[in-house]
């Protein structure tokens, strides 16, 4: 009978997934903060008594997944069993013990079955506002970029700690709102899980964790069996702040794990760009696991098969550097990281892309004398995926980030501002055998009689995404006004009313010889003005 | 109602079968007949000439016909439709093929995403720009749209969209673009703030791009199928039923195809319905099995559930985001690649997995013997004893046992090490949790716990899994209605004449303003009551729905509100509807926030005359089984002697203790160990849990 029993383990995996889309969809539907409801800037996983992951919502962003996957030992660290009861919900923002920045608030909360712990709920979302200079990358350190919440508990048997943040936070309403949604989100993952175990008279998760990390495990070691072994580097440029930032990256592939070594990447920046050590392994991982195990779910014993190492430097900021706008750089980790795999694994690698989201927060306001309204505005906008061996790159598309892009007419409801242009732009896709996938143009005024200020969080201005084995790079990036001023790449500047900002979003590399692009594919490129004649 | 309904035909086109209802004064005959892909009429006309003859009537005694088809589904799936030109907002040209800037799947780098109905050298964009809230920001260019008319007259076009940024707030673009092109093209002309004036430019633009995509195919279709039936001497009305589940002119389906699009769901969804009038049952999820997926939808208050946007023609594995979304009033459904056909494979970690791929109807599942070698869920429900081999869809296919047993060790057993039938349970475990994980989530979507409903199974593979599947969902009632075989094509029978006219028009509470919402909902009003007057004399009802938000929040729930003009101080009471409503989805309201209002719909339908109604039969009469066989049993994980009883041996009130098997032509109702089976007044099967209260 251990065949059927095995087949029993089968299906409560599947429906452990399953509680856990529940939990994110919860989430979803609840979260005020923009990043969450419209573009899924969050995840929801569920966890074994020992803080290990066993599975996550499909639904979610690699940065938080795999963050959240090491976060909740932290707080199993730091709150004793004995101080653990049916009803509590633990919180944190701390950038190092949760996802690598002050935004994201990080909630776990035990499950209890019939007086016994069970598991954990964990689930990470990014609200609107953390106090201090706001969502940039002008803090000098950690201190000054907002409310820092250490490992607490928010809410105890059931009472929530109310004082916590009405005083420290501008929107309070919107935030403690996100707060309730992730606490209701775990709260809805408990339900589900105790009503599963009830029904298979399973009194808790052990045999089913040892089930999921058997079986997880033993697919990930055939599948890095399968891989050459050796170690490869790379390095690659970006933008930075004030100065260009060179990442670099050592893999390692051996027997049963994979390694990536950072040494010899850029020193801690003065600007709040720096990544914190966690948040680089999040999207290392995400970069290997797309490449050796796209179909094995995501879990402890996924994640167990590869390492990271790092001594300090930008990619592992250590407290009290400033991390913000971690993900400007933190999203250019998967292709450093996938520029090594494919000195290992030729032709099987996709060239580089946009990477970084070209995410514009703006500040709208009335022009000097004029009447209007004031807004905040948040957009998240892509530029081009590299092109893949086989396929062009994706056009507009956010890679290595898993959000989505908002529709204009919602964006124009929430502030006086009018978006006069968001399409493809041609010509910006790298060539190649197969083309990089194309940026796009974005033109944004203020309505009339007013004016604007915007952050800035933009890279591949100067340091375009690279081709692969032949393939020309993608278009790099322009941010510049409609009468030609160009503006910086990052920081806050400013739009006055009457003109209007515009952003050419870098396209993807090229992959392969562009002598080789089959003709009809060159043929509908110039029928779709994907390309154009004269270079822009 | 008109009169002179005694004689109601319903036809229902679906991917392989063409079904046929004919209600004859309250007897039912019904036939389905295989779908003829290129005169869809041709195989309505066969299935009328059979039910005709069946029930002793000329075909010119039908006085209404009523119709659904899959054909404009289809022609998106498969991208048959007229080369449309779409003439949209300059800087926005790309709308429908930058899409939401994601990918659907996370891990696999080599997706490819679905190509824009539309390809860029056919969008053709012009000046002209309203506003967020309906202001002209810069005049249309009237100048340039003469050029793009002459350019889409000598482009071969068959067809034109038109959409522009914020019609939904004010369509005077749109209708004045169409006026320049009309006078230049004789093409059919489709506007977003007609097809589907709802905020969310690309799935607006992507909407009214399928209709117009679709609408030359449909009106040709729907011509010629009117002069067939006139030609065999039905001169009776014709209604199409619609997405939303209520029925339209031909003349209005002809012109806005895109709302037929799942309309033979719908049909199902509305059979659900009224077999849940018919018992009282208030709380129902309906569950819909057939060769190639799994259809779920709830129905409250006998209302199937309505959604105003849904996604078509989804691309890879049925997954969230693969395909397109068309934005109009629907019965909302979940729909996974779960059907009697779905293969079974073993995945890398070792583990069974079911669909989306299908043997479809050829080859189909091995156990047919019609060149099938993978293991189907059919050929996993033949070794589990479960269908019988010699009795199949009416004895017409003799199923192998050999040749299901050989592809499931084959694909399944060997690999995993498991004898044939735990390979065959395995399977079907796998395929169970699937839809139980849907349904779970769906309902969880929509604020509910799916538990507390009864199940209402149909289509041919539906009876085989319902008990298994309500076990999963903690489900302790379940009925299995006569008929199931031909369900959408009985609901279209039982439909109302409806229609559901939906805008949107972003309000603050705070800044509430009663004026400009009853202007908007009186249009709305006369649009819906309109389509129905079309087709109905008798009482109208209208339900009026502010889709409404706490401001900052990118999710409406549904509100319901009064049908009657707004005053300043409704405020309050709708405040209080909107928390009401809130706390019912997601636990509870939250305080000191603002609300705001987004879109608002009327669904106007008219009222039907009550069928006859039964309570529910629980306790019955146990009866004896005389026949038995082994059958594995899921709970006990185990084969147990089961009783055979044949469906129409068995009267009102007979009791079956699982477990056991009810078989009829078309399909078998499995009654597992945790269930009894109570037959019900109309014929019905009903499964109750043991030890439920009876």
């Amino acid at each position: 009978m251990s065949q059927i029993d095995d087949i029993r383990m089968q299906v409560m995996w599947n429906r452990l997934i399953s509680v856990v889309e529940e939990q994110a969809l919860t989430l979803i539907r609840t979260a005020f903060s923009t990043s969450v409801r419209e573009a899924g800037d969050l995840s929801a996983g569920v966890f074994d008594r020992e803080g290990r992951m066993l599975a996550q919502a499909v639904t979610g962003t690699p940065g938080h997944v795999n963050t959240m996957a090491e976060a909740v030992p932290h707080f199993i660290a730091e709150i004793p069993r004995a101080e653990m009861f049916e009803g509590d919900t633990y919180v944190t923002n701390d950038p190092w013990k949760g996802t690598g920045h002050l935004h994201d608030i990080t909630m776990v909360s035990p499950s209890f079955k019939d007086g016994e712990l069970v598991g954990f709920f964990a689930c990470t979302a990014h609200v609107v506002d953390v106090g201090g200079r706001g969502f940039g990358a002008d803090g000098k350190s950690v201190y000054e970029e907002g409310i820092q919440i250490p490992i607490m508990k928010f809410a105890e048997r059931g009472v929530v700690n109310k004082d916590l943040l009405r005083a420290n936070v501008r929107e309070p309403n919107q935030v403690i709102g996100d707060f309730y949604s992730l606490a209701a989100c775990n709260d809805v993952g408990h339900r589900r899980l105790v009503a599963m175990l009830g029904e298979v008279g399973l009194g808790n998760l052990d045999e089913l964790a040892a089930f999921i990390f058997a079986r997880t495990h033993a697919a990930m070691m055939e599948r890095i069996a399968a891989l050459p072994k050796g170690t490869w580097a790379n390095e690659m440029l970006t933008d930075g702040y004030d100065e260009p930032i060179n990442l670099a990256a050592r893999v390692t592939i051996g027997e049963g794990n994979v390694h990536v070594d950072f040494d010899g990447s850029a020193p801690v920046s003065r600007w709040g760009i720096n990544v914190p050590i966690i948040y680089t392994k999040a999207y290392a991982c995400y970069a290997i696991k797309c490449v050796v195990a796209p179909d094995i779910p995501n879990n402890s014993a996924s994640l167990a098969a590869f390492s990271i190492a790092s001594p300090g430097n930008i990619l592992n900021a250590e407290r009290p550097a400033p991390v913000s706008l971690r993900h400007v750089i933190g999203h250019m980790v998967p292709d450093l990281v996938l520029g090594a795999l494919a000195k290992a694994l030729p032709g099987r690698i996709l060239a580089e892309g946009a990477a970084s989201l070209w995410n514009v927060h703006i500040s709208v306001r009335p022009a000097a004398g004029q009447a209007g309204r004031r807004a905040e505005v948040l957009m998240f906008n892509s530029g081009g995926m590299g092109a893949r061996p086989g396929l062009d790159g994706l056009s507009a598309t956010a890679f290595p980030s898993g959000v989505q892009t908002m529709p204009i007419e919602a964006t124009e409801q929430t502030g006086p501002i009018v978006i006069w242009r968001k399409e493809l732009r041609p010509g910006s896709g790298g060539a190649g055998q197969y083309r990089g996938g194309l940026g796009q143009v974005i033109e944004i005024a203020p309505a009339e009689g007013h004016e604007f200020d915007f952050s800035a969080m933009f890279d591949r201005v100067r340091t375009p995404a690279r081709g692969r084995d032949g393939g020309g790079p993608g278009a790099p990036g322009r941010v510049a006004l409609d009468d030609g001023t160009l503006l910086r790449p990052k920081g806050w500047q400013h739009v006055p009313a009457g003109r209007r900002l515009v952003l050419h979003l870098p396209g993807g590399g090229g992959f392969g010889d562009p002598a080789e692009r089959a003709p009809e594919a060159k043929a509908d490129d110039r029928l779709k003005d994907y390309v154009t004649d004269a270079p822009e | 109602m008109t009169t002179g309904q005694d004689v109601r035909l319903g036809a229902d086109i679906g991917g392989t079968f063409t079904d046929i209802a004919l209600d004859l004064r309250g007897t039912l005959f019904s036939t389905k007949v295989l779908t003829n892909y290129a005169a869809p009429e041709q195989a309505i006309l066969d299935g009328i000439e059979i039910v005709a003859r069946d029930a002793g009537i000329a075909p010119a005694e039908i006085d209404i016909v009523i119709h659904g088809t899959t054909l404009a589904t289809n022609a998106l799936i498969a991208r048959r439709g007229a080369r449309t030109a779409f003439v949209t907002t300059e800087g926005f040209r790309d709308v429908i093929e930058m899409r939401t800037e994601n990918r659907f799947e996370q891990y696999d780098l080599d997706i490819v995403l679905p190509q824009p109905l539309i390809p860029r050298q056919d969008r053709f964009t012009v000046k002209g720009r309203i506003g967020a809230q309906g202001q002209e920001l810069q005049p249309l260019d009237a100048a340039a749209l003469e050029e793009i008319a002459a350019r889409i007259a000598a482009g071969g076009f068959g067809a034109v969209a038109i959409g522009f940024i914020h019609s939904y707030m004010n369509p005077a673009h749109e209708q004045r673009a169409r006026d320049i092109l009309a006078r230049v093209l004789k093409l059919p002309i489709s506007i977003s703030s007609e097809v589907s004036p709802q905020m969310r430019e690309f799935e607006r633009f992507n909407t009214v791009c399928a209709n117009a995509y679709v609408r030359p195919q449909m009106a040709d279709y729907l011509l010629r199928l009117q002069e067939r039936l006139k030609g065999m001497g039905l001169t009776c009305p014709v209604f199409m039923i619609h997405s939303g589940g209520g029925l339209v002119s031909v003349e209005t389906a002809a012109e806005f195809p895109v709302r037929l699009v799942e309309s033979g769901p719908a049909g199902g969804a509305i059979f659900a319905a009224d077999i849940a009038r018919r018992f009282g049952l208030e709380r129902v999820v309906s569950y819909d099995m057939g060769g190639t997926t799994a259809k779920i939808c709830l129905i409250e208050q006998f209302q199937p559930q309505t959604a105003r946007t849904f996604e078509v023609a989804r691309t890879y594995r049925f997954s969230k985001g693969s395909g397109m979304p068309i934005s109009i009033p629907v019965i909302e459904m979940i729909e996974i690649g779960a059907g009697g056909g779905s293969i079974a494979w073993v995945d890398a970690m070792g583990r069974i997995q079911a669909g989306p791929e299908s043997a479809g109807s050829e080859p189909g599942p091995a156990c047919y013997g019609h060149g099938g070698t993978r293991p189907a869920i059919t050929d996993a429900d033949l070794l589990l004893g479960k269908l019988d081999p010699d009795n199949f869809a009416g004895g017409q296919i003799r199923l192998s046992v050999a040749d299901a047993d050989a592809a499931i060790t084959r694909d399944v057993g060997t690999r995993l090490g498991l004898a044939p039938q735990a390979a065959a349970f395995g399977i079907c475990e796998v395929v169970d949790e699937n839809m139980a994980n849907a349904a779970r989530v769906h309902a969880v979507e929509n604020g509910k716990d799916i538990a507390e409903n009864v199940m209402i199974a149909f289509g041919g593979a539906a009876p085989l899994h319902a008990a298994r599947l309500c076990e999963k969902l903690g489900i302790e009632r379940c009925l299995v209605p006569q008929g199931a075989g031909v369900g959408s094509a009985i609901g279209f029978l039982k439909a109302p004449f409806g229609y559901e006219a939906v805008a949107s028009q972003v309000m603050r509470l705070s800044a509430f303003d009663a004026a400009p919402l009853n202007t908007l909902l009186a249009r709305l009003r006369d649009t819906a009551m309109g389509f129905v007057r079309s087709g109905t004399d008798g009482e109208i009802l209208c339900e009026v729905t502010a889709f409404m938000r706490y401001a900052g929040q990118g999710w409406e729930i549904p509100v319901p509100l009064p049908d009657r003009a707004f005053a300043a101080d409704d405020r309050a009471m709708i405040e209080q509807a909107f928390r009401a409503r809130y706390a019912q989805f997601f636990g509870r309201a939250v305080e000191g926030l603002e609300i705001e209002f987004v879109t608002w719909s009327v669904k106007a339908q008219d009222t039907r005359p009550e069928g006859a109604k039964y309570p529910l039969t629980l306790a019955g009469t146990p009866i004896v089984a005389g026949e038995s066989r082994a059958v594995f049993d899921p709970a006990t994980g185990a084969e147990q002697p089961t009783a055979i009883v044949a469906r129409d041996t068995l009267a009102h009130g007979a009791r079956v203790s699982g477990p056991a098997v009810i078989v009829e032509r078309e399909t078998s109702t499995i009654v597992t160990t945790r269930f009894d089976a109570v037959i019900q007044a109309d014929g019905a099967i009903l499964l109750v849990r043991k030890g439920a209260a009876a």
